[in-house]
């Protein structure tokens, strides 16, 4: 069928730099670069995706790719991308697939916050001279703990429940291996174990060669519980149930077989070439206490040696949800706002369903506090998190550390074309194409995602030491050091949040 | 010695080592004229192979005992002192020998100057340009 | 303690180089009877095509002897070897006593008996004086006989062209480069030759050189009965190990001096190497003369080492020639040529290209490559390395094979490690 999609981006090729060299052609799994009879170089704009590694590639800077928006008729209604979703569907009949996190312009809250400083009182503290603490522990806390006194030490008296420490509060997000590839998944390992920090299998399962970072590895239990068995429960540092991800509130997963080649088919335990589909709801919760069944079980299985977390969509309801996996026996609770990025969604899910992480985020600090239970279980918050200023704006609204998933992954090079679902990721990122794969080296990898939360650690260290804090838990839940700009009063009453400019309390 | 090694795991075959091993050898050293105002165009010393999703770049190996010097027949190339096997052009007469004889297949035939070009380390650099520019480190220069 | 080297090519140079890379101190003393410092031989085609200046032709740098800690007596003849005194005896009747001896004497090209062969400009090709000569009588030919179609003889063939002589080269087989070549190849190879301007005549040869009265060559008798007008003869049907003086002095020589695998002859402390030698031939596993470049290198490297008492062994010669004629490119190595029932041919013909690999037990014992011969060294590393070649079997004639082809394994250990 002739299709009426209009392209959407231009490649411009300065023929006076081009050399023919033909790298872009090699290097676009769209085909969007060809090479001619004559070995001269062209493109065809109609097949680019935008995803920019031609233009990062050409030895020459030969390369632009320019916004080709298409001109409709001015019409706020029937804008072009409208009609490019009908025209697309009219030509398929099927559901309209994308990748990444939600990228309406929807507000973003982070911007509507400011940090705090000290000034003359509560001297600021410069985190290069003095002692700056960004380690934080996740689990559950005693509500109170019992001292005793052996031989005039003090000793702790009271049994603590197992506690993941990080060195920053900044982990990485659920990513399965399958959704993306293997080097990405080794990059995210050998980072995290450098960085003392954790990543997170997703419903992947482990490769058997990631093994040796299991005390820097979060195993997931998905509805699929693809990849579950007992070694891997054990070589985790802790265990997540996957409840929902903020890209598709209250929808399962779907890995097409063509990504299932023989390693994802061992990790995940599925044969070869069968799709791999994740139901909507896990087919044995139906509450909060057959949640509690689970948590238990898994703290059985291994023996109250792991903190368990329990991983959910920001949705209206989030913080009575929190509450219940709280009360449930849940150490972590991990919730994901509808920026939170997916290899694969349906596009009117992923742009219209869930709500903000920041919203998300003090409801549900909130919530906990005034039900005296936030000791019970540490939050992570997810979704977007685009700078370390975001970070720490999560901290300060009652995050205990946040996830990075899209930022990790434009660190190693992702340029948010939204085609993951495709698999033809020129990036190496999201495919499992052996020869896209390689494109990725998982040292780069690593070292790049080193760099980014190194630098972002940094910066938080001086942010913290600017409004006079040592230590990224002191700064949890302390939302007196926000100030709110441009909002509405609902929207600050529901962030805890005073205007700018309204004196501390 | 440092030699360059290739990973092929890390290779991705867009052989940009190509084209700056060519730019390196071309009398201007700048990339957009050595490709297309210089004539006769310089040509790259080290090739990729590919046959997806393999692939790896190949240039000479500077072995330790070299049949290309022993099988030179003007005594162009020769090994120097620090190991490296180094071609002397002016002396080349282009009769392949080396061509035949090098079990890597690494000399390339320049056919414009009926001369053999093969990989020099690039001595105007500290690290050879292929290494350097490769995007993904697929090829590492060190002592093994 | 001394070593004494009687010649002064390509073998005396590998010797050198490897008796100083164990020994730095023993004197070395080289003898030749040619003038010159070592210099490349085959370039003597070159030389005479104008195409490489006589200050080129240096097979190694003007130190080497220097720098080698060489005394070089050149100009000077040995004529004979007394092993029990230890000494080597010069035209001029000096005696130079020795520790260790090689003989790298060479070849001498071979000019069979026939009429007219002491006439004036009855010529060989393969030393520098050789090329001068020619060079000097250049004004006075117009048409030059070659005899034989082997490397040497076409080589001369095309450097006289180069320089608007016209040539006509005779040769006994039915085709150009009968010993390396098959049929299909000589035929590439005859065409690229024709095309150019040269005449050849093969399945015929010259029965007697004419000569004029003032003594010089003015045509020759073809023994078909032809006769052919010409100005010079240049003889070239190949050489013979110039071992006479050598068998005189109790060395023991069969077509050429006979050696071991360290390169070692009967007698003791005497070693030979290159064209003068009867050496191990890689793939048949016999003896015989091997008058190839890299192989006078390699025996002269392995009777360097050996002489300094580090022990190496000869694994044999692998017989390999490259030649370019008028833009043609041919490549052969091993086996390139043999009939046998054990051998399995692979071929492939295009345009003017071709390419034929010869399978002994799914290995590589001989190739051809006419045209495009890149990366031939492949293929000829398999035939060195004695590889199976069952995997990449179907590979081997493609113009891009490569490594690409080689098993996993044996491909990464050829990257990651230096040969």
């Amino acid at each position: 069928m002739k299709t009426y999609q209009l392209p959407e981006v231009k490649i411009e090729r300065d023929k006076d730099r081009c050399i023919d060299c033909q790298v872009c052609v090699r290097q676009c799994a769209f085909e969007a670069h060809k090479v001619d009879e004559d070995g001269d170089v062209y493109s065809e704009d109609e097949k680019c995706v935008a995803c920019q590694r031609c233009v990062s590639l050409c030895p020459t800077n030969a390369l632009t790719i320019k916004d080709n928006t298409p001109f409709v008729k001015d019409n706020a209604n029937w804008t072009a991308e409208t009609q490019k979703y009908i025209w697309k569907q009219a030509e398929t009949g099927g559901v309209l697939l994308t990748g990444m996190g939600n990228p309406k312009p929807y507000p973003i809250y982070w911007d509507h916050m400011l940090l705090n400083a000290s000034q003359v009182t509560n001297p600021s503290i410069d985190p290069l001279r003095e002692p700056m603490e960004l380690r934080t522990y996740l689990g559950s806390k005693p509500d109170k703990i019992d001292i005793k006194m052996v031989d005039g030490e003090p000793v702790l008296n009271t049994k603590l429940a197992p506690q993941l420490m990080v060195k920053t509060p900044i982990l990485f997000s659920a990513m399965s291996f399958g959704a993306v590839s293997y080097s990405v998944c080794e990059g995210l390992a050998r980072a995290s174990k450098e960085l003392g920090t954790f990543w997170n299998t997703g419903e992947g399962g482990l490769p058997q060669n990631l093994y040796e970072y299991g005390p820097n590895t979060i195993v997931q239990v998905a509805s699929g519980r693809f990849g579950v068995h007992s070694e891997y429960l054990d070589a985790a540092a802790a265990i997540e149930i996957k409840i929902g991800q903020g890209a598709k509130p209250g929808i399962g997963g779907h890995l097409p077989g063509e990504k299932v080649g023989p390693v994802v088919s061992r990790t995940r335990m599925i044969p070869e070439g069968s799709d791999a589909i994740s139901p909507a709801p896990h087919h044995d919760i139906y509450s909060i206490e057959d949640l509690s069944q689970l948590i238990y079980s898994l703290k059985e299985a291994t023996e109250y040696t792991k903190p368990i977390s329990v991983k959910i969509s920001a949705v209206h309801n989030v913080a009575a949800i929190a509450s219940g996996i709280a009360r449930a026996g849940a150490d972590i609770i991990a919730i994901d706002g509808f920026r939170g990025g997916t290899g694969a969604a349906p596009t009117m899910i992923r742009d219209n369903v869930g709500i903000p992480i920041e919203l998300a985020i003090a409801a549900v600090d909130t919530r906990l506090r005034d039900e005296a239970i936030r000791n019970r279980v540490s939050v992570i918050a997810a979704g977007g998190f685009r700078n370390s200023a975001d970070v720490i704006k999560a901290i300060a609204l009652g995050a205990d550390a946040v996830y990075l998933g899209t930022a990790a992954l434009v660190a190693m090079g992702c340029h948010v074309c939204q085609m993951c679902y495709t698999g033809k990721c020129n990036w190496g990122i999201a495919t499992q194409d052996p020869y896209l794969e390689k494109r990725l080296n998982p040292d780069v990898a690593a070292e790049r995602l080193f760099n980014l939360v190194s630098g972002w650690s940094h910066e938080i260290a001086e942010m913290l030491g600017g409004m006079g804090l040592n230590a990224i838990e002191s700064l949890r839940g302390n939302r007196l050091h926000l100030r709110s700009i441009g909002l509405s009063t609902e929207e600050m009453d529901i962030l805890g949040l005073q205007a700018a400019g309204s004196p501390m309390a | 010695m440092k030699r360059v090694y290739t990973k092929e795991e890390a290779c991705i075959g867009c052989r940009l080592c190509e084209v700056h091993c060519l730019t390196e050898h071309s009398r201007s050293k700048n990339i957009i004229k050595a490709h297309k105002k210089e004539f006769p165009r310089a040509i790259s010393r080290v090739l990729v192979e590919e046959l997806r999703p393999v692939s790896f770049a190949v240039q000479c190996r500077h072995c330790d005992e070299p049949v290309c010097v022993e099988a030179c027949i003007t005594g162009a190339i020769t090994k120097d002192e620090s190991g490296k096997v180094v071609h002397d052009e002016e002396k080349c007469v282009g009769c392949w020998t080396c061509v035949l004889v090098c079990p890597h297949g690494a000399p390339r035939r320049d056919l414009e100057r009926r001369k053999v070009a093969k990989c020099d380390l690039c001595p105007d650099r500290e690290t050879p340009a292929c290494v350097e520019m490769c995007p993904n480190r697929a090829l590492v220069y060190e002592e093994r | 303690m001394s070593y004494v080297i009687i010649g002064n090519s390509v073998a005396a140079v590998g010797a050198i180089e490897a008796i100083r890379r164990i020994d730095k101190e023993t004197p070395i003393t080289v003898i030749s009877d040619e003038p010159y410092a070592v210099y490349s031989r085959p370039l003597i085609s070159e030389l005479l095509a104008g195409q490489v200046k006589e200050e080129m032709m240096g097979y190694r740098a003007p130190d080497f002897y220097e720098r080698h800690g060489v005394e070089a007596k050149l100009g000077t003849r040995v004529v004979s070897i007394d092993s029990k005194k230890k000494t080597v005896k010069t035209e001029a009747g000096e005696s130079i006593g020795y520790n260790k001896l090689l003989i790298a004497t060479g070849g001498t090209p071979f000019v069979p008996p026939m009429k007219g062969r002491e006439l004036g400009r009855v010529m060989t090709f393969i030393k520098m004086d050789d090329a001068k000569k020619i060079e000097e009588m250049l004004p006075e030919l117009k048409h030059v006989v070659v005899i034989g179609a082997g490397l040497i003889g076409l080589k001369a063939a095309e450097s006289l062209h180069h320089r608007g002589v016209k040539v006509t080269v005779v040769e006994l087989a039915d085709r150009v480069m009968a010993t390396v070549l098959d049929v299909e190849a000589g035929k590439v190879v005859q065409d690229a030759l024709e095309n150019a301007g040269i005449d050849i005549i093969t399945g015929d040869t010259v029965d007697e050189i004419l000569g004029d009265n003032m003594g010089l060559v003015n045509g020759v008798k073809m023994k078909s009965g032809e006769a052919l007008d010409c100005d010079a003869v240049i003889v070239a049907i190949g050489v013979v190990p110039n071992a006479a003086f050598a068998k005189a002095s109790g060395v023991e020589v069969n077509r050429g001096i006979i050696t071991d695998d360290h390169m070692r002859t009967n007698l003791p402390d005497v070693y030979a190497a290159g064209d003068v030698t009867e050496g191990l031939d890689y793939l048949s596993g016999d003896n015989r003369v091997m008058p190839i470049w890299p192989n006078a290198y390699i025996q002269g490297k392995i009777a360097g080492f050996n002489m300094t008492g580090e022990e190496r062994i000869f694994t044999g010669g692998l017989a390999v020639n490259s030649i370019e004629l008028f833009g043609v490119p041919v490549v052969t190595a091993g086996m390139s040529n043999v009939d046998s029932d054990d051998l399995e041919v692979l071929k492939k013909s295009e345009g003017g290209s071709y390419r034929k690999i010869v399978l002994r037990d799914n290995k590589v014992v001989g190739a051809v490559l006419v045209g495009n011969i890149d990366r031939a060294g492949l293929v000829t590393g398999l035939i060195r390395e004695r590889i199976d070649i069952s995997a990449m079997r179907e590979r081997l004639l493609a113009d891009d094979f490569g490594y690409i082809d080689f098993p996993v394994e044996l491909r990464k250990e050829r990257l990651g490690v230096a040969l």
